[in-house]
């Protein structure tokens, strides 16, 4: 399979997104993989979060939006607190979603969340959810 | 001493009994809890996306109303409350330019948050205010070696600039745990997330995070999880129903607040407890201890 990385995809303007979005400078990254190697999803996501700061390096849009690696993410901190460069991952992880949802489409919408489930789970499940998941 | 106490949704709700025994139990070691007038939802979880102002007014609205209250400390029971709270005052702190619009925006409240207000978790009371001595000495009921592995989860310990502890190896909930006459049983996944808002939709990745966090404390000995956040006693409780589905072989572990056991150990009754809320029934290891 082929990709294609060009110095016009990495100065368009998702990348600028990206990092103002996320307050992180991407370059800073050496992919080292600790954030990989410390992060408790990893077996739910299609991307490892140092594969997802990569693909942001190189302006790969289409194949990182398409990605659930930045939706499964749990904002643990984990990758945060771990990085020796001090790059704040999960923000990464933030600005990705917020491109999604700033255009104003939940990608999980309340009305997927039956009566019955809401009655069973604790209000700060759904309120976490739904801040990370809804516009 | 009097601290402002801010509850959050959880507690007045599904967590009643994170509430019901902190307030007994940390009332016997001289803290007293006073609820904070027309607080709002914390709006949890802290958002990490730097131009977001508008999901930073929920936390320091709180915060207003602590100031309204002409008090200068808050303390709050739930980590991801606790989290929320603290990371915002701690952006705002840096930023005063940030501040000052958000103050501009909420022109109808009757005073201007200048940043003043230390959010602290009661963790942090009984480790530098009360001291693990003094506690030790309150105690009525010791625990009688009760194997408590403590479960940290993350919003307590990180970010590092925020957190209670050491984000590797925090200890506070070990100490405690002594103090009240238990057995710590450290195990190595106390600060791995438990998937925490992702039980509404990922149950799959609770379910595995809930089973790896709780056979690894059972391997070291633990008959107890001592937690301090309603999501994370969420999972790890209610959720080990879908463990046992997945895992056949899965022994039942039951989840506590360590308030609870901060309670039980200052000498409180069942009725603080509400044991009614567990999944997981407490009462036979309690009872075994000989704790009920």
């Amino acid at each position: 399979m082929r990709t294609r990385i060009s110095s016009k995809e990495i100065e368009k303007d998702f990348v600028n997104k990206v990092t103002e979005i996320s307050g992180q400078n991407l370059l800073v990254c050496y992919q080292c993989g600790k954030c990989s190697a410390g992060c408790p999803s990893v077996s739910e996501m299609d991307l490892l979060p140092n594969q997802v700061i990569r693909f942001a390096q190189l302006g790969m849009e289409e194949d990182l939006l398409a990605s659930n690696a930045y939706w499964v993410c749990a904002s643990c901190l984990t990758c945060n607190v771990r990085c020796p460069k001090g790059v704040n991952i999960a923000e990464i992880m933030e600005a990705l979603r917020q491109i999604n949802l700033r255009k104003n489409v939940d990608h999980l919408p309340m009305a997927n969340i039956t009566q019955e489930t809401r009655a069973h789970l604790p209000t700060i499940a759904l309120v976490g959810h739904l801040r990370k998941h809804t516009a | 001493m009097k601290v402002a106490y801010y509850p959050g949704c959880t507690l007045k709700t599904a967590a009643a009994n994170f509430e019901t025994s902190a307030v007994a139990g940390l009332e016997r070691l001289g803290i007293e809890l006073e609820e904070l007038p027309r607080w709002n939802c914390c709006g949890t979880v802290y958002s990490l996306a730097s131009d977001d102002l508008i999901h930073q007014l929920a936390p320091i609205r709180n915060l207003i109303r602590v100031k309204e209250q002409n008090c200068d400390r808050l303390t709050t029971l739930c980590a991801m409350c606790y989290n929320t709270l603290k990371r915002s005052n701690f952006r705002f702190q840096q930023d005063p330019e940030s501040l000052e619009t958000l103050n501009r925006f909420m022109y109808l409240e009757n005073l201007e948050y200048q940043g003043d207000v230390e959010v602290l978790h009661p963790l942090e009371l009984l480790r530098d205010e009360i001291g693990f001595a003094k506690i030790s000495k309150r105690v009525v009921r010791p625990l009688n070696g009760l194997k408590v592995a403590n479960y940290y989860g993350c919003m307590l310990i990180r970010p590092h600039e925020i957190g209670l502890d050491d984000p590797e190896n925090p200890v506070v909930m070990e100490q405690l745990t002594e103090a009240l006459g238990a057995e710590p049983v450290d195990f190595p996944f106390k600060t791995e997330c438990c998937g925490a808002y992702q039980t509404v939709e990922e149950v799959a990745l609770v379910v595995s995070r809930a089973y790896q966090i709780l056979t690894s404390a059972q391997s070291w000995g633990a008959e107890m999880v001592a937690v301090s956040c309603p999501l994370c006693a969420f999972n790890l409780d209610q959720r080990q129903r879908e463990v046992k589905r997945e895992h056949v072989g899965f022994k039942r572990i039951p989840v506590m607040y360590f308030t609870q056991l901060l309670a039980l150990a200052m000498g409180l009754g069942e009725e603080v407890l509400r044991l009614d809320l567990h999944d997981t029934d407490p009462r036979p290891v309690l009872k075994q201890r000989q704790l009920l």
